[in-house]
Parts: structure tokens; sequence; C-alpha cells
């Protein structure tokens, strides 16, 4: 170790420094720490399950030559990308509201198009208040901080939900004395 | 039936809805006996992934018992316990013969750049999840596979999605015998790609992350180096440190869009969407690892665009690889490591939760609160 003073850190490379490379590619390999259970179990490339990967024939059985046509119940969008439906496909909260409206504008264009996943997206939120006011309309009140795991952010971040606590009541008494101020003039 | 329902971003609530039926002839209806959250199910929770639709049930990682079959079924009766993979997948298109059966081309309508999976979104297929009671399974000769006579439910749930997806992490890798590897993300994902790596023949294993009992946790059950970004300065020249400057042979990246690391990647990758997700692991992958190296990805990122050193991953003549899992074809080698003790996957579960806990599981295994790893949810009906 150098006795001397000086401002520069030694583990970094410094102009005056040279360095060769050299390393052996033989001697780069590393022997792994002891004790790994398994070690070099799938090694050999022949019993990794994943390689090639493409492989064909597969080693699946399959006993269709293509799958039956799923019944059409409820309205399913599909990708301009394909020329039609897939045999197989899934019914759940098919495309209603505004958001739908706006979901089905969304699939007039395709996934190579930006349009296409912005509309989506855009109609995620729509939907997101859709979904309070259909709450509110069936006679149920979210419980929005139950929903967000109010109940566990207090028992394991009490810190943290004092904080948002803190945040909140801010941005809503600022709110409050804004829109007061507001009706004076 | 109890089931998962999704509200809006960062808010979900346990619903009693109808029961799935039988749609298509090769369908079952399976009783869930073990549903996981997974990390890539916080995308959908936070709201980033395009079409995710207001009353939706989230859940592609489950088990169960077969209550029904649809009347092609020949694979599959009643009272079976599988462990159901989370792709859809017929196994006849073009891709399905050739095993790329997460890229199944007759399953998802929606989008046709990636195939179905269980509860997540209408880009995925529009299909119910499993984080409910009971749950449609389409394509049930193909898809679910019946537990081997001593598996663990606590194993075969991860079974399918985390751990098949980490060990087709490190196997993308093309891992030579003596390999450096370095896992970007000490999720469960992470965890299974390091682990999966001493299987592969790696020489040495890191495991980059930022949260202590994570990196904690992976160093005792990988025995692996760790790194915690937070501590170094840059990532790509640590790294180069740590491997005779010349970069590690494979990186992975098991983080995907919601990468913590970079200020600007989380502003424009997650605050305003600006690009599809903040891609800041992919940066350190491609600046880490060794010229002709491999960059290997399973971290999710949306169907947009990315901002990524694509020039670097030329001028280095790097190999990228990445896909989703296709798990049917890994399930018989990964359970034959867990009968052999080679791992036990089960050891990343930290949290149990009844299905009706729903809100707060999703909180905890979202902020990472109370050491959270891996939860798992038990529905009524599999709790006694």
């Amino acid at each position: 170790m150098n006795a001397h003073k000086h401002d520069h850190d030694h583990n970094h490379p410094q102009d005056d420094t040279v360095y060769v490379e050299k390393t052996s590619p033989e001697a780069r390999r590393r022997a792994p720490p002891p004790g790994i259970q398994g070690w070099g179990a799938d090694l050999d490339p022949a019993v990794r399950p994943a390689v090639p990967k493409e492989r064909t024939p597969p080693r699946l059985e399959v006993p269709w030559d293509a799958p039956a046509q799923q019944p059409r119940t409820v309205e399913v969008l599909h990708s301009t990308e394909r020329p039609g439906m897939t045999p197989v496909f899934g019914t759940t909260v098919p495309p209603s509201g505004v958001s739908g409206m706006l979901r089905r504008s969304a699939f007039r264009y395709s996934e190579n198009d930006l349009r296409h996943w912005l509309m989506l997206l855009f109609a995620d939120r729509v939907n997101m208040v859709e979904g309070i006011l259909d709450d509110l309309a069936h006679g149920h009140v979210p419980n929005i901080y139950a929903e967000m795991g109010g109940p566990a952010e207090w028992k394991h971040n009490r810190a943290g939900f004092m904080r948002k606590a803190l945040i909140a009541g801010v941005v809503v008494g600022l709110i409050a004395v804004y829109v007061r101020q507001r009706r004076r003039h | 039936m109890l089931a998962m329902n999704y509200r809006g971003p960062y808010r979900v609530r346990a619903v009693n809805k109808a029961e799935p039926e039988i749609e298509h002839p090769n369908d079952a209806i399976v009783r869930v006996t073990r549903s996981c959250i997974c990390g890539s199910d916080l995308h959908l929770y936070h709201g980033l992934v395009p079409d995710t639709r207001i009353g939706s049930c989230f859940g592609h990682e489950f088990t169960g018992i077969v209550e029904e079959v649809g009347p092609s079924v020949q694979n599959l009766k009643k009272g079976d316990h599988v462990l159901v993979p989370f792709n859809i997948f017929c196994g006849s298109c073009f891709f399905c013969q050739k095993e790329l059966y997460s890229n199944c081309h007759n399953v998802n309508p929606e989008a046709t750049a990636v195939g179905g999976i269980f509860g997540y979104s209408h880009t995925t297929g529009g299909y119910d999840g499993g984080q409910a009671e009971f749950v449609r399974v389409p394509m049930a000769d193909v898809g679910p596979t019946v537990l081997p006579p001593g598996l663990d439910v606590d194993d075969a749930v991860l079974l399918t999605d985390a751990f098949p997806t980490g060990y087709q992490a490190a196997e993308m890798g093309g891992i030579r015998e003596g390999d450096t590897v370095v896992v970007f993300g000490a999720g469960p994902v992470g965890i299974f790609a390091a682990k999966s790596a001493w299987l592969l023949g790696a020489g040495r294993v890191i495991v980059v992350d930022h949260i202590e009992y994570r990196l904690e946790f992976v160093r005792n059950y990988a025995q692996c180096e760790v790194v915690n970004f937070r501590e170094v300065g840059d990532m790509a020249e640590h790294i180069k440190r740590m491997t005779d400057w010349l970069g590690a042979d494979v990186c992975i990246d098991a983080v995907g869009a919601e990468a913590a690391g970079s200020a600007l990647h989380r502003l424009t990758g997650v605050q305003t969407m600006m690009q599809a997700g903040s891609a800041i692991v992919l940066h350190w992958c491609i600046n880490s690892v060794r010229k002709g190296g491999t960059v290997s990805i399973v971290g999710v990122y949306g169907p947009t665009f990315n901002f990524v050193p694509i020039g670097n991953a030329l001028n280095k003549g790097l190999t990228l690889r990445m896909n989703q899992a296709s798990v049917k074809r890994h399930l018989p080698r990964l359970i034959e490591h867990i009968q052999a003790g080679r791992i036990k996957p089960s050891e990343v579960i930290t949290h149990r939760f009844p299905l009706d806990a729903i809100s707060d599981a999703y909180h905890i295994f979202s902020s990472k609160l109370d050491n959270c790893i891996k939860p798992v949810l038990i529905p009524p009906s599999a709790s006694h």
C-alpha cells in the first residue's frame, strides 16, 4: 500500500494507467462455491427443456387438429392484425358504456398504432369512473380506504400511513380554503 | 362464489359473483385450492396494462380441483388436483407446434403480440383469473397438469409461473459452465432465476436489488452474491469492477416495467407513461454484460415502446433473448428437480391470506410491507 498522499481513487483507472486486456477465456470460468445443491444438473443442453427454442414436432400430445369453435355469447373485440376471431376467447366484462365506445374505437387501429393503446388506457380511466357510478347506482358506497389496503398500511407502515394522511389533510384543507375564498369574492 | 374484483388503480376488493360455466367443449371448471399474487399482477393493479377493465378478476398462478369438464375433455376428470400453467394455449397452432406455448395464436383475439393468460386484462384474451373460488380453464386437455403423488400443493402453485419463468430466464441466458450471471431483481422470479443459474452450471451468480430483506433472502436461499444498487455508484461500472472489467457473461432482467433505480425512467416510464415502463434494468443489462454476452428478459413491459440503448447492444454483439415462459414444456424437468430435492419452491412463500383479505394482500405485496416476498391466497373452500 502506498503511503503517499493523493486525492484520486486507487480503484479507478487513471489516464496514466495502462490496462492491457489478455484474459484467457478458460481461466475466466469460475468454479461454483461449495455445496450448491444440484449444481450443473442441467449443464448439458440435451436435458434443458426449452432447447432448442423452436422444437418440432412438439412433445405434447394434442387430441385435435384444430380446437373447436367457442360460441359467441358476448361482444368480443379482435385485433386488426388477424383476419377474424380466435376459436377460444375470454368472455369476462364485455365492453360497455362510454369506455366500451372508446374500446371499440381503439380496435379500429392496429396493435402497431400508438393510438390503439392510448385510447385503451384512456378507456380504462373512464371505466374507473363508470365503476364508481355503477357502485353508487346499486346503492353501494365503495370503501376506497379498505379497497386500497388502508388497514394493512396502518398495521405495517404506520409512519407511511401518517405521512399520507397528513398530505391528504393538507391538500383537502387547501382546497377548502380556496373554495371558501372564491365564494367570498 | 367469492372472487377478487378490480375497481381501478390500487383498488381491489372481494365480491360475490356467479360461478363460471363451461363455454367451450374443452373447458374445465376448477375449484381453486391455492392462488398467488404475481409481481406482474402489480402492473395491472397499478393501472399500467391497457384494456384492464373494471370488474375483472386477476390471478394466473393457481392450482385447483376439477369440478366439471366439457364434453370433449379426455385427459382430465372430476376430482383431479391440477396445476394450471398461466398460459392458455391450443397445442396445435403454428407456434404451439414449435412448443412456443406462451405465443399461441388461437386463444387471444384482442392481440397478436401476446398469447392468452388467465386474469391478465383483455390484452391477453379477457379471461377471468384464479383469485377466486372457481375458474374456467379453457383447453383443459393440453394446459393443466395433474399433480404427481407427493408433490406439495404449495410447490405446485409456484410451478404455474414463478419457478418456470425464473428457470426459463436462466435457460435463455445460454449459461455455460463457469459463467458469471447477474440477475436484476430479487423478487420470486429473480430468486428462481438465481437458483436455476446454478442448475445450469453457472460459476458465479450475483443478484441486484435495493430491498435489503429480499437481498438477504436470496443470499441465503440461492447462495449467491448480492448487490444493493443504492449502495453503488454506476451500475455498469460496478459490475465491470466485479468481473475483471469485462462484464458478466449473462444478464437477466427479472424486474420489468416498474423498476426503481432511475428518476428519469420512473418519470417517463411509470408516472407519465411516455414509455412502456421504466427501462433502467434493460440499460443495466445491456451495459453490464460482456461483449458477445447474452441478455435474457422476463420482466414485463407494455406494448408501445421503451428507451433502450440498442446501439450498445449492436456494437457489443449481444444476444437478446426474451419471452413469456412456456410453462408446460418446463414442467416435467422442474418437477424432477423438486422431487430430487434440488429446490423447494414453496420456501419463497412468506404470506398466506384468506381470499377475502385481497385488498390488504395486494397492498402489502405492492408496497413490500412486512418483508413480503410471495403471497398466497386461500379460498374459503380450501381453508379447512
